[in-house]
Parts: C-alpha cells; sequence; structure tokens
C-alpha cells in the first residue's frame, strides 16, 4: 500500500519535473568531497565535504536523503538533499565500499572490502541489522525488483553470491570471470548482470536458474583488448538497453538486452567506472576517474553532449529530480 | 564481529617457526573452528558444497640464503619473504574455496642455506605432491626441476629474474612469476625513452646477478635507441649503515665515481646485492636522477602501490605478517592464487589438468595491475605490467603508453616469441 502510494506520488512529482533539471551527486574518492551539480547547466551548486574515501553513493526512493561510503572513516556519510549538508555519519561500518538500497527505502546493503563481509543497515536509525559473509572483496550489489533477493560480488574470488534478504543466508553461488565489479538486476528482474573488469566481459546470469545465460563481450576498434575493462551497469528506463562502463577503454558501451550485443560504444573520458541515468531517463551521467571530470551523455543520439571538471578521481554518481 | 581467518586451515611449519606465530596458529584455528560451527548452524546448506572438499596440496620449497642488509635503516632486514605472501593467497583462496568445497593446504618446506634440497625435494615429490611454489635460487630450482620425478610437476618459480632461465637454461615444468632481467630492463627504457633520457651513464656492482641485469640493461639500450655513454664499475662498500661517520666517505667516494663522463641524462645504477647503490641519490658530481636498482626501480611489487585496488592487498598483506608487502611476498601470494585460481575453474587438482589450464586461452589471473595476466607458452614467463617506483611513490607503470605489441602489450616487455631461446616445446 505504502509502495503503491510512494510509486504513485513519485510518478507524480517525475511528470511534474520532468523538464526541470535534475541535480547530480558526485562522490570524488581522493578529495574526500561530493560535488553537486545542476544537470541542466552543469554548474556546480557545492562541494560538499563528507568524510575519508567517499566511493559508493545511493539516494533514497523519496529523495531526501544520500548515504555515501567513507571507506577511510569507517563510515557512512548522510547528506540531507535539501540542505546539502551533512545530517548524519553511520559509525562503525568496516571499510565500505559500495551501497546500495532496496527500492522501498527500508534497508541498505554495503559492502565491506576488506571484511568480506556485507551488512544490512537500517537506514533511519543506522543500526546493522545483519551481516553476510561473502567472498574477498565484495563490491558489486544489487536488490532484486520483489525484494527477495540481493546479489553481491566478490572481486578477489570471482563470484557473484544470491543472497536470501530474510534470512541472510546465501542461496547460490555463480563463478564469473575475474573481478567482477558490479551486478544489476534488470528492470523485470529476470536476469542479473555482471561486470568482470580483469575479464573483460558481461555474464548475463538468468534469475531463476542462476546460471549464465551468455557471457557478453566488448571489441572496440583500435583499443586493445586488455584495456576493455567493464565496471558499471545500467539499464534504461524501458528496459531495452544497457549502458555499460568500460574504464580503461575511456568508452561507454551500449547494448541490446534483447540480442545481448553491444549495438554502440560511446567515447567519454578516461577510466569511466559509475554512472547515473537522469530520472527522466533520457541523459546518462558518467564519473571519469582519470580525468576529473562528469561527461553527459545524450541517450537518444548516443553522443557525449558535454564533460564538467568536478573533483578529483570521481567515482560515484547519484541523480536526484 | 567475524573476521575471517587470514591463515590456511592445516600447514605443516618447520621447526624454525616463532612462537608468536604458534600462537597465531592457535587463533585462526580456533577462529576456523567456530566457523564450522557458524556454517553447521546454517538452515540452508547451499554455501557449503554436498561433496567433499577437494583439497589443494601446495608444497613451498625454500631455503633461508643470507641477503644482504638493507643500506638503509628504514629497511629492515626481512627472513620471510615470499612465505607470507604465500600464506596470504593460500587464505584469500579458501575465504571463495568455502564456497565452493575447495581448500588450499599450504606446507611450508624451507631448508636452511646449506640444506639438501634435492633428498628434500624428492621426499615431497614421493609423498605425492607435484604442484610446488619455488622459492629457490637458480642451481638449486634448476636441481630440483631436473629430477626425474618432477617431470609432470609444476613449479612455480617465485625467486629468480634470470633471463638464462627463460633461456638456453629454461624448462618445461618451471613457471617463472618474477619479471625478467631484460622485462625489467626494458620497462625503464620504455620509461627513458619516453622521457628522451636517452644517454645513459651505467654503473654496476660485478656479481654474477649484477652482470645479468647489466646485460639486459645493455640490450634495453639497444632496442630503445639509448646510448650508454660510460660504463664503471664499482665494488667498494662504502657502507654508511652502522658507520659513525659513514656519510663522509661516501660522499666522496660517489662524487669520485661518477666526475669525468661524457654528458649523460640518468645513472643506470645495477647494485642488487645493495653494496653502493642507494648513496648515488643526491651525491653524484652532476644533478642526475637514478634508476635501476636503486632510485627508479623497476618491479612486479612496491609497497607504495595502491592502485587497482592494491591497497586491498597491501592492508590485508601488513595487517597478516606485520610488516609492508615485498616483491617476493607478492610473488608468493601469486603462486598461490594461480593455483587456486586453476582448480576453481577447472574443478581439477591434478598437475597435468592445470597445467593443460594455465597454458590455455581461458586462463588469466588478477593480480591488481589492472589486467589479468597470461603465461608466455615459449618460455613460461608470466606477462605482466611492471611498476617504476621511486624510494617513496609510483612513478608510472610499463609498458608505457605508446609501446605496442600486436598481441599482448605487455610483450614489449622481455624476450618475444621471435627472439626465445627456449626450445622446450619443440
Amino acid at each position: 500500500m505504502r509502495l503503491a502510494l510512494l510509486i504513485a506520488l513519485s510518478a507524480a512529482f517525475l511528470s511534474s519535473q520532468a523538464a526541470l533539471a535534475a541535480t547530480l551527486f558526485v562522490t570524488n574518492e581522493k578529495d574526500n568531497t561530493v560535488t553537486v551539480l545542476d544537470s541542466g547547466t552543469l554548474a556546480i551548486r557545492k562541494v560538499i565535504p563528507v568524510g575519508a574515501r567517499p566511493r559508493g553513493i545511493v539516494i533514497t526512493p523519496d529523495y531526501r536523503q544520500i548515504f555515501v561510503c567513507l571507506g577511510d572513516d569507517n563510515a557512512l556519510g548522510v547528506i540531507d538533499t535539501k540542505t546539502l549538508t551533512v545530517s548524519r555519519s553511520i559509525p562503525n561500518v568496516p571499510d565500505p565500499e559500495l551501497i546500495a538500497i532496496d527500492p522501498k527505502g527500508e534497508r541498505l546493503y554495503v559492502a565491506n572490502e576488506e571484511q568480506s563481509q556485507v551488512t544490512v543497515i537500517d537506514p533511519g536509525s543506522g543500526k546493522t541489522v545483519g551481516t553476510v559473509d561473502v567472498g574477498p572483496e565484495p563490491e558489486g550489489l544489487s536488490i532484486s525488483p520483489d525484494l527477495k533477493t540481493v546479489v553481491n560480488t566478490s572481486e578477489a574470488g570471482s563470484m557473484a553470491f544470491f543472497i536470501d534478504t530474510k534470512t541472510l543466508k546465501i542461496e547460490s553461488d555463480v563463478l564469473v570471470d575475474q573481478r567482477p565489479r558490479v551486478a544489476q538486476y534488470t528492470r523485470d528482474g529476470k536476469q542479473v548482470w555482471v561486470s568482470a573488469e580483469v575479464g573483460g566481459t558481461v555474464s548475463v546470469i538468468d534469475a531463476q536458474t542462476r546460471t549464465i545465460i551468455k557471457k557478453i563481450g566488448f571489441e572496440i576498434q583500435g583499443v586493445q583488448p586488455e584495456l576493455i575493462q567493464p565496471v558499471g551497469i545500467l539499464f534504461s528506463l524501458d528496459g531495452k538497453r544497457a549502458y555499460v562502463a568500460l574504464s580503461h577503454a575511456n568508452h561507454i558501451a551500449v547494448v541490446d538486452t534483447q540480442t545481448l550485443q553491444p549495438i554502440a560504444y560511446v567515447l567519454v573520458g578516461e577510466r569511466p567506472w559509475h554512472m547515473a541515468l537522469d530520472p527522466d531517463g533520457t541523459k546518462l551521467y558518467v564519473a571519469n576517474g582519470n580525468t576529473n571530470d562528469l561527461t553527459v551523455i545524450d541517450l537518444k543520439s548516443l553522443k557525449p553532449m558535454r564533460s564538467v571538471n568536478v573533483g578529483h578521481l570521481p567515482w560515484g554518481v547519484a541523480a536526484m529530480p | 564481529m567475524l573476521n575471517l581467518p587470514r591463515q590456511p586451515a592445516e600447514r605443516r611449519v618447520n621447526s624454525t617457526v616463532a612462537p608468536w606465530r604458534k600462537l597465531r596458529k592457535i587463533v585462526a584455528i580456533s577462529i576456523a573452528a567456530f566457523f564450522i560451527v557458524s556454517v553447521d548452524g546454517k538452515a540452508q546448506p547451499q554455501p557449503v558444497a554436498a561433496a567433499p572438499v577437494k583439497h589443494l596440496h601446495i608444497v613451498y620449497l625454500g631455503k633461508h640464503y643470507s641477503e644482504p642488509t638493507p643500506l638503509s635503516l628504514l629497511e629492515k632486514p626481512v627472513y620471510d619473504k615470499g612465505i607470507q605472501g604465500a600464506r596470504v593467497g593460500a587464505a584469500d583462496n579458501n575465504i571463495t574455496g568455502k564456497f565452493v568445497g575447495q581448500e588450499t593446504d599450504l606446507t611450508e618446506d624451507i631448508l636452511p642455506q646449506d640444506g639438501d634440497i634435492v633428498a628434500e625435494a624428492k621426499k615431497v615429490f614421493a609423498a605425492g605432491t607435484s604442484l610446488i611454489v619455488a622459492d629457490l635460487e637458480a642451481k638449486d630450482l634448476l636441481a630440483v626441476a631436473d629430477l626425474p620425478e618432477a617431470k609432470k610437476a609444476i613449479i612455480l618459480d617465485i625467486r629468480t629474474s634470470d633471463d638464462d632461465l627463460r633461456q638456453e637454461q629454461c624448462r618445461a615444468n618451471v613457471f617463472h612469476l618474477a619479471p625478467s632481467y631484460s622485462m625489467r630492463a626494458d620497462a625503464l627504457g620504455q620509461f627513458l625513452l619516453y622521457k628522451r633520457w636517452q644517454r645513459w651513464f651505467l654503473i654496476h656492482g660485478t656479481k654474477p646477478a649484477d652482470l645479468a641485469y647489466t646485460a639486459a640493461i645493455k640490450r634495453a639500450a639497444s632496442r630503445f635507441g639509448s646510448r650508454i655513454v660510460a660504463e664503471r664499475t664499482y665494488t667498494y662498500n662504502a657502507g654508511a649503515r652502522d658507520t659513525e661517520t659513514g656519510h663522509q666517505q661516501t660522499e666522496q667516494q660517489m662524487a669520485l665515481l661518477t666526475q669525468s663522463v661524457p654528458a649523460y641524462d640518468v645513472i643506470f645504477v645495477v647494485d642488487l646485492d645493495e653494496a653502493f647503490g642507494e648513496y648515488l641519490l643526491f651525491n653524484s658530481f652532476d644533478p642526475r636522477p637514478v634508476v635501476g636498482t636503486q632510485g627508479l626501480v623497476a618491479v612486479a611489487w612496491h609497497q607504495a602501490f595502491d592502485e587497482f585496488a592494491a591497497k586491498e592487498l597491501q592492508n590485508r598483506f601488513s595487517q597478516f605478517a606485520g610488516r609492508a608487502m615485498t616483491e617476493r611476498d607478492y610473488e608468493g601470494w601469486l603462486a598461490a592464487r594461480i593455483f587456486g585460481e586453476a582448480v576453481l575453474r577447472t574443478g581439477a587438482t591434478d598437475a597435468e589438468t592445470l597445467r593443460n589450464y594455465m597454458l590455455s586461452d581461458k586462463f588469466e589471473i588478477a593480480g591488481y595491475k589492472g589486467v589479468g595476466m597470461t603465461f608466455r607458452r615459449w618460455d613460461l614467463q608470466l606477462r605482466q605490467p611492471i611498476l617504476l617506483a621511486g624510494p617513496r611513490a609510483l612513478v608510472s607503470i610499463a609498458p608505457i603508453e605508446g609501446f605496442l605489441h600486436p598481441k599482448y602489450l605487455t610483450d614489449s616487455l622481455g624476450y618475444d616469441e621471435p627472439e626465445t631461446k627456449c626450445h622446450f616445446s619443440k
């Protein structure tokens, strides 16, 4: 009931705001800050000091709060999106790298990189409600649309773990290629896509049978194969396309989710890892770690429109309507 | 909060084990025991494979060779390089292994310097182990590799850099994880060409290893169109460490050593035994950077390196070993991981299957250097990026941008297939 209401409300909110610019939040790993930009003008509205080594970033479904992983502080910073300040901090979260929130906004899942663990946190109280022992160097996290399963990747163990969100037990493990960084459920929840940075592939996993349907490879003319390193994965609002950030290949791959074939490559800055979709679905924002900038891609023409400087070593992006 | 055990659950330690390590072993076992209880308590059995646990038996075969005391007091003498890395690698294997029912058992077999390595190796092979991590110098390595019992073994060499062992003296059962001297020299050669610092003043020691590295540097000079404008040897150990007024001697010695030479861009020093190299920095007659075995070094691993998630391995290692990770520790870690990866992917633990896998197109190992690493089939050398590091920070990573290769960029370092003199495969 509450969920339906929330969806209805946010849909109304979305349509009324559709023409307006979004607000973007970018974590700068080496600056210990989050850069806040207006997506229309791409002007920087504010630079928020957040704490040591900010990487993973997630916005709540009601867009009121942003949670930022502060790896070297062993904490999460919480940004109030109205005041654009850090309103509170959640301590005792060991080496958080990447964070996901369920669509109801009731649970945070955090990958604790050095602990081989995933921590489940109540966003309101900041209390840890559970932990799951997973593989070494956990990173990617994605929650199934039905909220029943969370998938976590183990970078050093080359695995994707399917975890029951109720019991917090691992139900299945799927061996993928080397250094899996990101897991992403498709919009319909039928598949989980897992990128392998060093393996150079994206494994498409059947969410039901938990077996690999296909490994998608990438090829860009003039780019050495070993530089093609898939990291971030996002799906278009209609679910028909996937966008895969290829890190040292300096491109975003556009993949047809029906044929599972790459259909285009978009040149961005150097070392793109994580991305955010504009809430209206028309643009993609890409954080380029090595060029310290953010590239805006128009998803209709698949052209890079502009790049703007943000902070030092931008890592993750979140977008708010 | 539960920390995963950082030690393999089972390991045989030789008699030289320090008491503190025994203590830690007990802690590790008790953590492991706790684990079993917590795993058993789970309602769903999936994380623990139904099949019996598959054991990967690795023997770490080494010797306590005498090693030079570092010239700088900043660097403590370390007597357990290599093995500490292998322990962390085995523990890494076991974190993943517990989900798939695989366990790495690392047996540590490290002899004193005068120990009989051949007799020891025979015992190891007779016991049925054929997966070896070799922390052995060239002579001992070959003695073990040439045993008839070793024919089907996989020996991962984590210690040597000799080009000989990858060329005329290559063996079909020895895989080299450490970069060769020629790979190191080429890495520096690429960097110096990129900087246009192409006039080299070569100063080297006279021990066999120094001469081997020197030969690789001369090869690099001709490959990259650089020039060795002067070559000098140095043998005197001025030794400022533990000498009250040592710096006064080195100041004079190094100035003398470096004057009256034609114009040059860099000093290329080869001093593997740490007799003088460190003192060339800031003591040379002309103001020039120092590269080679001191100054800017070409290494597989460096304690200042934190890119490509390397920081995670650095932290994991230093928490475990209580010191920084050396190059040989990295190779030891890599050796355990390579065996672990091959077992994870094939589900087999026999040498033949693992060897075939390691030499197949399917194999690659991630080693915190940004690219998957594979073996060159013509000499069993691991292809890998080489770090170029100053005393306190990473400077660059070779292959340097712009140095291309039709197959693997990393094959621009060292002896490529057309140049190889290794012919075991033919």
